[in-house]
This record gives C-alpha cells, sequence and structure tokens, in this order.
C-alpha cells in the first residue's frame, strides 16, 4: 500500500505517471530544456536544427508522394507527371521534395564546414565527426537512388554511370554491378530496388541523426571560440536562448526555400530529366546533381577508370580520419592563423570542383579538375598534419566568459592561462 | 588441473557456439543476398534476328538485344584497311581485327562504352565519329576506331562484341 506511492516530481500527474515508468520526460529536460550551450555560440550552430527539420520535411513529402508513385520502368515517368498535373497539390509535394534534397545539401554543406573551421571533429568528439561522415555518405546514396526513380533521361543515365563504377573494381567488380542492379543494364528490377531502398534510407539516417545528437550531448557543442566550457557562466540553458534563436532561423530559411519552391521550382533541376529515360541514346551531356559534381569531378579528372573511382571513393573515405590528420589542439580557425586560410581555400576549391564537374571534362576545365583534386587531398593529407607542427597559434581565452571582456587577442599568455593550454 | 581442462571445455564450447551461430547466420543471408542476382527469365538469354539487306556501305543500324544496344556497321573498303593496318603496339586493348569481324564488312558490336555505360556516337551520319573515324563516347570522352577499339579516353577496353552468327548472307542472329 506505502509502497505504491509514486514519486511526485511534476505538478501534472500524467507526466508523472509516464515519468515512473518510462523516464522519458527528464530525459527530453535535460538533453533539449536545461541542456546547456556556450554563450557565444553563433548563428553556424543552427544548422544541425535546420538539417533535422529538412530531414523530417523530406520524409513526410516522400511518404505522401510515394502514395502516387508507380515503380515500374513502363510507368514512372508517367505517374511522377501525373503526381504534378492531376494529384491535388502534387505539385507541391514534389516540388518540396525535390528541393528539399537540394537545400538538404546545402545545410549540411554549411555544417560541414561549420564544423571543420571551428575544429568541432577534434577531441572529444571524433566518434561524432565520424556518425556525421556515415549520414553525409547515406545522404548522397539517398539522393542518388531517390533522383533515379523519375526515370528520366538523366535518372536513367545517371543511374547508369554510377552503377558502372563498381565495375572498376577488380575481379568482382562486374559481378558486383549485375548483383546491384539485378540485371546486365539498368531495368525495372534496378528502379523496383532503387526505391525500396530510397524509402528505407531515409529512417536509417534518422536513427544515426539520433546517435549523432546524443553523442555530441556528451560533452556538449562545441563554439566559435573552440575553447572548452568551464563554468555556468560560459553557457546558456537550450530552452529558452537556443530554442528562439533557431527558430528564427527555421523563418529565415522557411522564407528561402519558398522562394524557390514557388518562384524556380527547376532552378536546380535539369532539363533533360523531363525526356523519358532511352536506353539506346545517352544524352550529350551527363551531369550530376549539383551537390555530388565534386566527386564526379575528381572521378573524371583522373584519365584511368580504376585509378578516378578509387580516388572518388577515397575523397570521402579520407573525410572519417581528418581528426586524426589534423595535429593541432586548438580547435577554433580564429586562432589558427595559417591554417585559416588553407581552410578557407579548401571550401573555395571544393567550390570550384562542383562548378567544373558539372561542365564537360575537357580543354581547361579538366586542367581545372586536376588541381582541384591535387589541391584537395593535398590540404587533408600534406596541409593539415603539417600546419598544425610549425603554426603558432594566437592566444585563447581564458574561458567563454572571457571573450566577452576583450580574451583572446594578442595579450600575452598569464601564468593561469600557461597552466591551461 | 580440474580448472585447467574445465577452461578448455568452455573454450570449445565457446568457440563451437560461435562458429554454429555465424555459419547459420551465414546461410540466413544467403538467399537475401542472392534473391539480388538477376532473376531466371533475366538470365534466360535473348536472341535477336535481324535482317541487313537494307543496311548501305557505310551505314550503320542499331538494335536491342537484352535490353543493351547492338550497332551493326557495314564498313567501307577505307574502314576496313585502316582497321587492318594499325600497329598492335599502338592499342590500349590489343586485338587484330580480325579477331572482332566473321565478315570483314561487317562489325557487329555492344554500343556500350566499357568506361562507364554510355552509349557511343557515330550511328547517325552527323555524328562526332571522334579522332579514329569510328565512335565517340561524349560521357568522358573515349575514342573508339573502325574496329570499335579504344584508342584514346579513360575506357580501359574494346567496345565488346557479342556472340552471333550469319543465319544467310543477310540474316544475323545475335545472342
Amino acid at each position: 500500500m506505502s509502497g505504491n506511492s509514486e514519486p511526485r516530481k511534476y505538478k501534472n500527474p500524467v507526466l508523472n505517471w509516464i515519468e515512473f515508468r518510462l523516464p522519458i520526460i527528464s530525459y527530453f529536460e535535460k538533453e533539449y530544456g536545461d541542456y546547456p550551450m556556450p554563450k557565444n555560440c553563433n548563428y553556424f550552430w543552427s544548422f544541425g536544427a535546420l538539417a533535422t527539420i529538412t530531414l523530417v520535411t523530406m520524409i513526410v513529402s516522400g511518404i505522401f508522394l510515394a502514395m502516387n508513385y508507380t515503380p515500374h520502368t513502363e510507368m514512372a515517368f508517367d505517374s511522377v507527371e501525373r503526381i504534378m498535373r492531376d494529384v491535388n497539390y502534387g505539385w507541391l509535394l514534389r516540388y518540396i521534395h525535390s528541393n528539399g534534397a537540394a537545400f538538404f545539401f546545402i545545410i549540411v554543406y554549411i555544417h560541414i564546414v561549420r564544423g571543420m573551421y571551428y575544429g568541432s571533429y577534434k577531441y572529444p568528439r571524433e566518434l561524432n565527426w565520424i556518425l556525421g561522415v556515415f549520414i553525409y555518405l547515406l545522404m548522397m546514396a539517398t539522393s542518388f537512388l531517390g533522383y533515379t526513380l523519375p526515370w528520366g533521361q538523366m535518372s536513367y543515365w545517371g543511374a547508369t554511370v554510377i552503377t558502372n563504377l563498381f565495375s572498376a573494381i577488380p575481379f568482382i567488380g562486374e559481378g558486383l554491378k549485375t548483383w546491384l542492379l539485378g540485371d546486365y543494364t539498368v531495368g525495372n528490377a534496378t528502379l523496383n530496388r532503387f526505391f525500396a531502398l530510397h524509402y528505407v534510407l531515409p529512417f536509417v539516417i534518422f536513427g544515426i541523426v539520433g546517435l549523432h545528437v546524443a553523442a555530441v550531448h556528451v560533452h556538449g557543442s562545441n563554439n566559435p571560440a573552440g575553447i572548452d566550457i568551464r563554468s555556468k557562466n560560459d553557457t546558456v540553458n537550450f530552452f529558452p536562448y537556443m530554442l528562439i534563436k533557431d527558430t528564427i532561423a527555421v523563418c529565415v530559411f522557411g522564407v528561402l526555400i519558398s522562394a524557390v519552391i514557388f518562384f524556380g521550382p527547376n532552378l536546380m533541376a535539369e532539363v533533360d530529366n523531363y525526356i523519358p529515360a532511352d536506353p539506346l541514346v545517352t544524352p550529350a551531356h551527363i551531369v550530376p546533381n549539383w551537390y555530388l559534381a565534386p566527386f564526379y569531378a575528381i572521378l573524371r579528372a583522373v584519365p584511368d577508370k580504376l585509378g578516378g573511382v578509387a580516388l572518388m571513393f577515397g575523397a570521402i573515405a579520407i573525410l572519417f580520419v581528418l581528426p586524426w590528420l589534423d595535429t593541432s589542439k586548438v580547435r577554433s580557425c580564429n586562432f589558427r592563423p595559417m591554417y585559416k586560410w588553407f581552410m578557407m581555400l579548401f571550401f573555395v576549391n571544393f567550390f570550384v570542383l562542383g562548378y567544373v564537374g558539372m561542365l564537360p571534362a575537357e580543354g581547361l576545365y579538366l586542367l581545372i579538375a586536376r588541381v582541384g583534386l591535387v589541391y584537395y587531398f593535398g590540404f587533408f593529407l600534406i596541409i593539415t598534419p603539417f600546419i598544425g607542427w610549425i603554426e603558432k597559434p594566437k592566444t585563447l581565452p581564458a574561458s567563454i566568459s572571457d571573450v566577452y571582456l576583450g580574451g583572446g587577442k594578442d595579450s600575452p599568455l598569464t601564468a593561469s592561462q600557461k597552466e591551461i593550454y | 588441473m580440474a580448472e585447467n581442462s574445465n577452461n578448455k571445455r568452455r573454450d570449445f564450447l565457446q568457440l563451437s557456439t560461435v562458429t554454429i551461430g555465424a555459419v547459420g547466420t551465414a546461410a540466413f543471408i544467403w538467399p537475401f543476398l542472392k534473391s539480388m542476382n538477376p532473376a531466371e527469365d533475366t538470365i534466360a538469354l535473348g536472341t535477336t534476328e535481324v535482317d541487313v539487306s537494307q543496311i548501305e556501305e557505310g551505314q550503320s543500324i542499331t538494335v536491342k538485344w537484352r535490353g543493351k544496344p547492338v550497332f551493326i556497321r557495314k564498313r567501307t573498303k577505307d574502314e576496313i584497311d585502316e582497321a587492318k593496318t594499325v600497329n598492335m603496339s599502338d592499342l590500349k586493348d590489343p586485338e587484330e581485327d580480325i579477331d572482332r569481324v566473321k565478315k570483314d564488312e561487317w562489325l557487329v558490336l555492344v554500343g556500350v562504352c566499357t568506361h562507364l555505360g554510355c552509349v557511343p556516337l557515330g550511328q547517325k551520319l552527323t555524328d562526332s565519329k571522334g579522332e579514329y573515324n569510328g565512335w565517340y563516347c561524349p560521357c568522358h570522352g573515349s575514342h573508339y576506331d573502325t574496329s570499335g577499339r579504344i584508342r584514346k579516353g579513360p575506357a580501359p577496353e574494346n567496345l565488346a562484341v557479342p556472340p552471333y552468327s550469319f543465319l544467310n548472307d543477310t540474316t544475323i542472329k545475335i545472342g
């Protein structure tokens, strides 16, 4: 009788009832209410939240599109056109989904740039970075699979070129390609399985996002100064401060994506994909989606089939080991006078690679792609470890609060600071 | 002593349990993986018979065989000479023209670039035929000669020759 009384933590008895059986209320309070965020975080720290919201939007719009889509080579193209013309608000669902994919990549690229510039990948957040690279990899796979579904010319030939990459692998390549396609060419079996996988992978991404968020909450978020939280004075609670800040970011993002969805829904689309797939005619110029173009540029920059494929996958794989390639203990590039510029150049270089990746691989474009390829790998394998050894970082502020008191400028280290670093 | 033999028993039991479990898991996964390979109806070899009596010298046609385009070209005298006089050391994937045709004037090829699977240009009179007067793949710039051999660009191999036979002088059976 007496042992039956349940603890009264909350005023609401229903919450208490749930909390006693599944402590999910206190979990959310801890992780999303009282969670301490460094108070110097700028708007770059809103892109994780933006990415999560976009992922949910993609899943929801995708489920509703799937209700009207037919994954068969004879009917796929027409079913997409039917969604555009006859299904109520089908055009809106599809434009949300297709432009949402592009914006998802924009957000995630900014999120990655944030992580690289401010050194968020370093100790103790390496695993967090690795989970993030997995998410990025799965996003690329998912977007590639999804791009096949409308069964236009770009869908068909994009799928052909990408699956042929696997045939470059010695000995098992040809068999692996056939296994992936379920046929000797991209066909109905391929379209069916691509649809099945395109439907399931976003849920896998969602699961890894859960781990990604849980991992960052263990040691707390990084911040523009790249230094650890030392006291309660360094932080603000997630609720309401960061929630409000993220909400403003979401509003701005909503305006931008709406402008594209309603006024330029095909800005980032390839016109050739409005031509039904034809296995006998290759489009004169196969263009990947812009967000995959930097890797496509790397593929084409190498005059050898296996070499190109190896470097393209290597360009993604190298991201996994970035935490161990960087030899500097200082996280934020704000305090790394040399590395900062190489980092900026890396971002520009990635952008340039993407640009030439969408142009024909010949003449000057090919040369630019090769230079870009050399810098891409040079940055990771040579510049990043080397600069860490020779660079003299600027003085770090003693604490996050100290940032607002003028710390972190070029003042000499105090004794207590020396002790810390 | 007793403890030692007990440990050995433990090790043996652990090892055999893990092994049986691994074998069982692999046996369970196999049908799932295998189901992704081409189905029996897909494998069933398709054959295509083509009437080539209407093709003039210097003309090509494209037919579909097992979902892939097949190029059939009636070569001109110049093209045959060009294909036969090539120095083997100039070739990336050395193969004599004589090994790639059954009759000199008829060239039958799978029209799929060996790089990343695009369909090369060169079938239409207005198409670019590349620097070696055969086919040119616009995707990544591979040039093929009048025997369909790779001469320049990223493709590693010559255009494949499908299995085919002449049923009579004007009919080719592919497959």
